[in-house]
């Protein structure tokens, strides 16, 4: 019973999430500037995180945890990066 | 106490997250203290403005505060996209706020709470003549925003940080 | 998917929700970022999978891991608390450059948003009316109808 609820759950879930994660994707090579796609990529990242709590809910294995951290972190500095590099022009001044 | 344990709020969130991460131990619990001072230590080196908490009690009210508030303008954005940018119910645009908050903290934790609030977006910050500026996605969903930021946030946020 | 069964109903059910909750806020984010006319509608979209989107689908996941464990698992709140700190400042970062590249007039502006000057005599908390012409052939939504 518990099993057949999660799994729609955790099956629509993913497809929403890999939904989202194309969309992101469309704006990224879509554009039309810039900054819409760094903005895509942002959302690509925290889309990829959530898909990967999902993932790790669908295996019942803790550890994809750790994993959606380190994608977590990676699109935090990646952002951060590209938006100061829009900014000025350039990184490490 | 200061001199040994000069941020003991950022040495506290670090124990604590680093409980998290592993499992709990007297090792661990140990290691983690002994990390945490040790970043107390080199972030008084950086020399932050510390913020000054004065009054604790208001913090829970203002969590509860920007909690409903970021669920309520997340039904609303949700509303905004499923009904599409071109419905003439809908009107963004740039607002202008003038701000009595001067203090660097509190000034960092209302730019978090303004930009996590789906429809609310602080694009710039003047500290020289202290205005702010904000996107809105529903301009009209709101009579008076400066009212609105001031009385919600900046208010609470002057109590307990000034 | 053993360990799927070893949830009692309801308790699958909570999960469910919240999971269902936070995955549709999530796409519903994305959407907005497709749909959204300008740039800055569109940097308020990702907003929802960021609060709302992350904080449901980390409350699913404890609930989850506590029950299967029988201990707390709240491992997964520091990533709601990381990104609740880190989204506003790369969005703020985001908007201000994009702010800046607007009104820099080497650069060809596509967007209308409110020069320099127009933003230190407007009146506060009131809408800016008077942006810049963009040259963009597509009328702006940032400009007030007729």
């Amino acid at each position: 019973m518990s099993a057949v609820i999660l799994q729609f759950a955790l099956g629509y879930a993913q497809i929403a999430v890999i939904l989202a994660l194309c969309l992101a994707c469309w704006r990224v090579l879509k554009g039309p500037r810039a900054q819409d796609r760094v903005l895509g990529v942002d959302a690509m990242y925290v889309n990829a995180m959530l898909l990967f709590l999902t993932v790790g809910m669908v295996n019942g294995n803790i550890f994809f945890f750790e994993a959606s951290m380190v994608i977590a972190i990676l699109g935090f500095v990646t952002t951060a990066c590209a938006a100061k590099f829009l900014m000025r022009g350039e990184v490490i001044e | 106490m200061s001199r040994y344990l000069p941020h003991p709020l950022l040495s506290l969130s670090l124990v604590v997250m680093w409980l998290l991460l592993t499992r709990f131990s007297l090792g661990h619990l140990l290691l983690g203290s002994v990390i945490a001072i040790g970043a107390g230590w080199v972030v008084e080196r950086v020399q932050p403005p510390k913020p000054r908490l004065r009054r604790w009690h208001l913090i829970p009210r203002l969590f509860f505060i920007v909690a409903y508030d970021i669920l309520r303008s997340n039904i609303a954005v949700a509303k905004v996209v499923l009904l599409g940018p071109d419905n003439p119910r809908y009107h963004s645009g740039f607002i202008r706020l003038d701000l009595k908050l001067r203090d660097p903290n509190a000034l960092a934790v209302l730019a978090i709470i303004v930009t996590s609030t789906p429809g609310t977006a602080w694009i710039e910050y003047n500290r020289e003549e202290d205005w702010l500026l904000l996107h809105v996605l529903d301009v009209f969903s709101e009579d008076d925003w400066q009212a609105l930021i001031h009385d919600r946030y900046e208010a609470l946020l002057m109590e307990i940080f000034e | 998917m053993n360990h799927l069964n070893d949830l009692p109903p309801w308790m699958a059910i909570l999960i469910a929700t919240f999971l269902i909750i936070g995955s549709t806020l999530a796409l519903l984010g994305s959407v907005g970022l497709v749909r959204l006319r300008s740039y800055y509608q569109r940097l308020h979209a990702p907003t929802l999978s960021y609060s709302y989107g992350t904080l449901m689908t980390i409350l699913s996941s404890i609930l989850m891991f506590s029950y299967l464990e029988t201990r707390p698992v709240v491992h997964e709140l520091v990533i709601g608390v990381f990104v609740m700190i880190t989204a506003p400042i790369t969005l703020l970062m985001l908007g201000r450059a994009a702010l800046r590249r607007d009104q820099d007039a080497k650069l060809a502006h596509e967007e209308a948003v409110p020069a320099r000057e127009t933003l230190r005599a407007s009146p506060a908390g009131k809408l800016i009316r008077d942006v810049k012409r963009s040259g963009h052939p597509e009328p702006s939504p940032d400009q007030p109808g007729p």
